[in-house]
């Protein structure tokens, strides 16, 4: 019980005295997992959008690799990442290895999956007759696409958050792909695992506080837009 | 009623946000670097340094104090990869860091007999220490007592004593200099603790090794420095020391830029010379006396 109470002392404190390690590690958190979540978002809701309307020969093979890469272990990942940007691996050239954008990169992929599944099953909910309506009514492609992102975005906000959670709660492949270096590629989750691992239980837990907020304040900015009343 | 304008205007707000992230995401995966202004001395041509090194070196908090030190007397960046001595040499053999600073010594003579390793020179020693709870149930600190002479297979009097009276010990299982010892130890004392219903190995950093063996009342072996950062939460007190075969020698090696040409070579050379430097050296003698009432590594280059 001491323990946990002083991990939320020690956290008031790091965050009243604004520790300067602590603000830095905080932002890159937001900084690398905010990045990928845009990413997954840019890339994964057109994706599922097209996977949600159009049927094509092989749709149901390429949509169970979609609902596949929602349960793949991140860690799994974190290996096959680092593998491509060794040295000598097929990506080395880029010397991404061991920087922040090589965590984007891993956690991008773990959120990519979960926002383009969910996305699809938000599009596949939707009325078809909405569909036949809006196109009916003479709305453009991208009219037509963003009426549908409109009526779905209650799915679509939930699809965001999850692809944010992924992300953020990465500790297994970022530790690989960065290396939890000081000052460069350490962040919360991979901060509290090394303080775990130095048994400096106080400074753990205060970092794992200090994730939850931030994952919070995150997710509640998102389902507050997600809640808005629409306008009469 | 749909009105035309706003409409497509926000579809192309999207189309908009697309590729501005996308655009985002590619500025940020070229212009990745740490923040400027560190260095004094000129840049070198490879700037990058990847030290592969072990937790217990990483976690004393060591080579936080002497990177930087490098970093702006050379203008070089270290990148430091810190898991177990094992994994720090098995990296080193497929060239993908350029030095190593890691104490399995067997493991070490190995890499440089293979020609990929150069360099080895030795940079600090602290010891291993049997630890356990203090009511001790098998006995192991008057084991270890009984041996006069400290040389005279004291650990391994201690270790037997551990599997002769069954009594749970923890092992780190994860081909660490620490395992790579504790398996040197069994040997000498003619035990073979594989499978044994005593013996659990956790595949853990030694941090948490000293927690599940304080947690489960169990014996280990650890290195002194991480069990005197962590003596005031852990149950456990020491049992055995002193025997030569305890010594625990870090080393540095370099990664031989000729076997791998995308090793950085001068760099590595660089840092492993800085790390047998005698500023090296005085900054290693004092570390840890302010804080325990003891160093935690004795420098080994002279």
């Amino acid at each position: 019980m001491g323990v946990i109470w002083n991990g939320i002392v020690e956290a008031m404190r790091l965050l009243v005295r604004g520790d300067v390690e602590v603000l830095r590690i905080a932002a890159l958190t937001l900084r690398v997992s905010g990045t990928a979540t845009l990413f997954a978002v840019a890339v994964g809701v057109p994706l599922g959008t097209a996977l949600g309307l159009v049927s094509f020969r092989g749709r149901r093979a390429v949509v169970s690799v979609v609902n596949l890469g929602m349960g793949l272990p991140p860690v799994v990942v974190g290996l096959w990442v680092s593998i491509f940007l060794w040295r000598y691996g097929p990506f080395g050239f880029l010397h991404l290895l061991y920087t922040p954008a090589a965590m984007i990169v891993a956690q991008a992929t773990l959120a990519l999956p979960i926002v383009t599944a969910l996305t699809m099953a938000a599009v596949q909910q939707l009325d078809p007759r909405l569909r036949l309506q809006v196109l009916a009514l003479g709305a453009s492609r991208p009219q037509f696409l963003w009426c549908l992102w409109r009526e779905a975005r209650f799915s679509l906000m939930a699809a965001v958050m999850a692809g944010f959670g992924g992300a953020v709660s990465e500790v297994g492949a970022s530790m690989m792909v960065g290396g939890n270096m000081l000052g460069r590629t350490r962040v919360l989750t991979t901060a509290t695992v090394m303080e775990v691992a130095r048994g400096n239980y106080a400074l753990a837990i205060a970092l794992s506080i200090i994730l939850l907020v931030i994952a919070y304040l995150v997710v509640l900015a998102l389902t507050l837009a997600q809640q808005r009343r629409r306008p009469a | 009623m749909v009105r035309r304008r706003p409409r497509a205007v926000a579809a192309k707000a999207v189309a908009v946000v697309a590729a501005m992230s996308v655009l985002v995401l590619a500025i940020l995966a070229s212009g990745c670097r740490a923040p400027a202004g560190r260095t004094a001395a000129p840049a070198p041509e490879q700037k990058e340094v990847i030290l592969a090194t072990t937790t217990s070196a990483q976690d004393s908090g060591l080579l936080d104090v002497l990177l930087p030190m490098f970093e702006s007397q050379t203008g070089y960046q270290v990148k430091v990869l810190a898991g177990g001595s094992g994994q720090a040499l098995a990296m080193a053999e497929q060239g993908e860091v350029d030095v190593v600073l890691a104490h399995s010594p067997a493991k070490e003579k190995g890499i440089v007999d293979a020609g990929i390793g150069l360099g080895r020179r030795p940079v600090m020693h602290n010891d291993f220490i049997v630890v356990g709870t203090s009511d001790d149930p098998a006995g192991v600190k008057a084991a270890a007592a009984a041996v006069a002479d400290p040389g005279d297979g004291r650990a391994a009097a201690a270790f037997k004593s551990i599997a002769g009276g069954q009594a749970p010990f923890i092992s780190r299982g994860d081909q660490s200099g620490t395992h790579v010892k504790e398996l040197d130890i069994w040997k000498a004392a003619g035990v073979a603790p594989a499978g044994q219903p005593w013996y659990q190995e956790c595949g853990a950093g030694m941090a948490q090794a000293l927690k599940i063996a304080s947690e489960k009342g169990a014996y280990t072996l650890a290195d002194r420095g991480t069990f005197l950062a962590l003596r005031d939460t852990l149950a456990l007190v020491i049992l055995c020391a002193g025997d030569p075969v305890l010594t625990n020698r870090y080393s540095v090696l370099q990664v031989n830029p000729e076997r791998f040409d995308r090793v950085n070579g001068p760099g590595g050379k660089a840092l492993a010379d800085f790390l047998v430097s005698p500023v090296a050296r005085e900054v290693i003698r004092p570390f840890g006396v302010d804080r325990f009432g003891e160093p935690l590594f004795y420098p080994d280059s002279e």
